[in-house]
């Protein structure tokens, strides 16, 4: 519609803002680095790594801050135009493309283990000899409680059903995606306090689904036996369950940023790209958790 | 909108007069043109590196027996020589270019998100380091194969985790990359440069672009399984607990089999940018040449399994998985008949670049066929994990991705330094270069039908002559390839002046601007009719 005519008229491309050189970019790498390399010193046994590990965290996080500060600023002072605007609008929507592409690494692993591994492993099709030699006691069934050979594994009593806790969560998930959307509509309007209390609300649910979650990993582990170390449904569901649990935390501290700067102001009802760019992601988990929900815990 | 955009077009400018001095200028640069030099130079130390690898390990090939290094050792060689060479060569070579011609060919002042692309660059350097330094840990580097198989991968010593991270990091990095280009693509052409009209190179890297954001994160969780599977006590790829290790095969090679197509299509595109140039003809073909491209990247998401027909698949998936491979060879035919018919006709010259680019169209032909040959189910249970598919895959890789990188270097450099380089070292650079490539990789054709396996360090007297043959054009090419540094050297430094055109039948916006260009390409954006 009108988005090819705005284009065109700012077309002498010295309109596009380009930053200076900046050392957020290199800052951002070695902080990075310096917590993977901690992670692995870690993994490896020593504690060094530990505090390596969380000093870069730390530090990368403080990199974030100034180097999110700077893009704020900028955008602030009117430095970005309409055609920044759709660089950053095309930025954040392949960068949830890759998400969505992670993700399904993880669920492809559960359709082959649901599908194909458990089945073949209890002897069907092709898989009869396996389990006619290896594994003769073994039967397949889906959740997989029971394994082919538990000498390893913490073998689960229960698995957490779909219509507890989780369901609930479905609930405060979608209610967030409402409450997240009526902030959308009353910035629109120009409607400050609309904005900031619906926003708050939005980040009030995905910190109760995060406690929540929590709450239900700790009956799992302590009371349902049920662990990461379960054989393969435990799993795909702490894999599946916990990289969402980490996008919603992502997601919270994002909405509670972009709180703070509703707050003081920053958003106008044409120019809102941050709170856009959150509430797409905070979709983006939404989606994600209701597929978790049907095929994870439900199905 | 237009005063505004006014105003702003002025602060810019007071912004950017041209480079900082110093250091500085290369770590915290936002510029397109510094962070492409950045990229290619990285390429280039990493190729003088992973190569060094590959001359230990056809060093130790070299006669049968164990000689120089230890199996473990050699199996780290060929390991890290090939996560180096994909990651660390092609990937950053590629991006190098699309950094600093895309922009130049568009008629845009720079990338869409400057200090975007300058973080992708500088994770690659820490990545590799993380990489390289696992050689020194206890255990010795990675030595399970650049596919990372468990159960073997995981029984890689202290350089497990790094190895893993490093891994991620080069997928960030990509990642981060690859949303750059698009975004730069999409948002920033001059009016009137719409999509048909792109160069062909900019269209193989925003449909590069798109396999690497679908692709790198599977990886990503590919290689978190494995960590863990080894520290978390999971069970992706452990049959006892219900998983499978043919599971880590699917999701590797889903992304594996886009990742051959990420490393092959700017190559494509660089191709397609040098044979019209040198023919002095228009691309034959563009339209088709730009839905082949999208046809193969289609279509190389339902085919990874053919790099697993031998692990026990059903025989439904093996039939679906070959005939899928199969229909990736028409629109790759289409491409190698549009090149031919580029230059049908033409008025031909044979600087460097079309050198190297009629070399690619040949020998990468060669690298197809044998492809072809592998996609066969029942063939393929004889060729699988032998020499034949060693010689496959450098034929692709070497002469195709490798060629192409040096055929755009050449195009490129005059406009990029301003100067001529040495014709005379650039011919006897490609000749050296396509004449030991062969005598390095035609051998290993043999030495795979007659059943020696790859990824050992020892083999049966009978495969002592190719394997010497080999080894000898292993040494002559990697020598070569010095020339080509030296070239480059000298090449920045001085020479003849390039003109703006450069070649006489180059055609495009990049060819428009002086060589070297300005700092910040198009400051007006041209009008493209």
């Amino acid at each position: 519609m009108n988005k090819e005519k705005t284009m065109m008229s700012d077309t002498p491309a010295t309109a596009y803002y380009l930053p200076e050189p900046s050392p957020w970019p290199l800052l951002a790498s070695i902080t990075l680095a310096l917590m993977f390399v901690g992670a692995a010193v870690m993994l490896n046994g020593s504690p060094l790594g530990t505090f390596l590990m969380g000093a870069g965290f730390a530090l990368f996080l403080l990199v974030l801050y100034g180097w999110f500060g700077t893009v704020v600023r900028e955008s602030l002072a009117g430095l970005y135009n309409r055609r920044v605007d759709i660089s950053f609008r095309w930025g954040m929507v392949w960068f949830i493309v890759s998400e969505v592409m992670f993700f399904a690494g993880f669920f492809g692993a559960l359709f082959y283990a649901r599908l194909l591994s458990v089945p073949w492993l209890g002897g069907a099709g092709t898989g009869w000899l396996t389990n006619t030699v290896l594994w003769p006691e073994y039967t397949a069934q889906w959740p997989a409680l029971q394994l082919p050979d538990a000498t390893h594994f913490t073998l689960a009593e229960h698995t957490v059903g779909a219509w507890g806790v989780p369901a609930i969560n479905t609930i405060i998930l979608l209610s967030s995606g409402l409450t997240i959307t009526l902030a959308h509509w009353a910035l629109k309007r120009g409607e400050h306090r609309g904005l900031v209390g619906w926003l708050l609300a939005t980040w009030v649910l995905g910190l109760l689904f995060v406690v929540l979650q929590a709450g239900e990993y700790g009956h799992a582990y302590t009371e349902l036996n049920f662990t990461m170390n379960s054989g393969i449904y435990g799993t795909v569901f702490y894999m599946l369950t916990g990289f969402h649990g980490l996008h919603v935390t992502i997601g919270s501290i994002m909405l509670i940023v972009i709180w703070l700067r509703a707050v003081r102001g920053d958003f106008n009802p044409r120019s809102h790209f941050a709170f856009e760019a959150v509430a797409w992601y905070w979709h983006f988990v939404d989606v994600v958790w209701l597929l978790l929900f049907v095929l994870v815990y439900w199905l | 909108m237009s005063t505004t955009a006014a105003t702003v077009g002025t602060l810019a400018d007071e912004h950017h007069h041209g480079p900082q001095a110093g250091l500085m200028r290369w770590l915290f640069t936002t510029n397109h043109k510094d962070i492409g030099t950045l990229y290619l130079l990285f390429s280039l130390l990493m190729f003088l590196v992973g190569g060094a690898m590959a001359l230990v390990v056809r060093l130790e090939l070299m006669h049968p027996g164990l000689q120089y290094v230890e199996p473990q050792f050699f199996n780290s060689m060929t390991t890290m020589h090939a996560l180096i060479m994909i990651f660390g060569v092609v990937m950053p070579g590629a991006v190098g270019l699309a950094n600093w011609m895309i922009p130049m060919m568009i008629g845009a002042p720079d990338m869409a998100l400057p200090r975007l692309n300058n973080w992708s660059f500088w994770i690659l350097p820490f990545a590799f380091s993380l990489l390289l330094l696992t050689l020194l840990l206890p255990g010795g580097g990675p030595a399970g194969g650049w596919t990372m198989y468990p159960p073997l991968m995981l029984q890689t010593q202290d350089a497990f985790p790094f190895v893993i991270f490093a891994v991620h990091l080069m997928g960030l990095s990509s990642v981060m990359g690859a949303i750059n280009i698009i975004a730069t693509i999409f948002n920033m052409r001059a009016p009137g440069m719409t999509f048909m009209k792109l160069p062909l190179f900019v269209w193989t890297w925003i449909i590069t672009a798109f396999l690497l954001i679908a692709a790198m994160p599977v990886l990503a969780g590919a290689v978190t399984m494995l960590l863990t599977d080894r520290y978390f006590g999971t069970s992706f790829f452990n049959a006892a607990g219900g998983g499978d290790p043919v599971l880590f095969q699917h999701v590797f090679w889903f992304f594996g089999h886009p990742e051959v197509y990420i490393l092959i299509l700017p190559a494509f595109g660089i191709i397609s940018q040098v044979i019209p140039t040198f023919s002095r003809k228009p691309l034959f073909g563009y339209t088709s040449m730009v839905y082949a491209t999208a046809a193969i990247a289609f279509l190389s998401f339902f085919v990874w399994a053919h790099h697993m027909f031998t692990v026990g698949m059903p025989l439904t998936g093996e039939l679906f998985f070959m005939y899928a491979t199969m229909s990736i060879a028409v629109p790759t035919g289409v491409k190698i008949f549009n090149w031919i018919a580029t230059m049908w006709r033409g008025s031909l010259t044979f600087e460097t670049p079309m050198l190297f680019a009629v070399a690619f169209v040949v020998l990468f032909s060669i690298g197809g066929f044998s492809g072809l040959m592998l996609g066969i189910t029942p063939a393929d249970f004889q060729y699988h994990d032998t020499y034949f598919v060693v010689a496959h895959f450098h034929y692709v890789l070497v002469p195709g991705s490798i060629f192409a990188l040096m055929a755009g270097a050449y195009l490129w450099l005059p406009k990029w330094t301003g100067h001529m380089y040495n014709e005379t070292l650039g011919k006897l650079h490609f000749w050296l270069s396509f004449i030991f490539i062969n005598v390095l990789f035609f051998p290993q054709h043999f030495l795979g039908l007659a059943g020696m396996p790859r990824r050992i360090p020892d083999y049966a007297v009978r495969f002592a002559e190719f394997n010497f043959i080999s080894s000898l054009g292993a040494f002559a090419f990697g020598l070569s390839q010095l020339i080509f540094v030296y070239l480059v050297i000298q090449c920045v430094r001085g020479g003849q002046r390039a003109t703006d055109q450069v070649w006489e039948g180059a055609e495009g916006l990049e060819w428009t601007l002086p060589s070297p260009p300005p700092y910040h390409s198009f400051t007006t954006a041209p009008v493209v009719r």
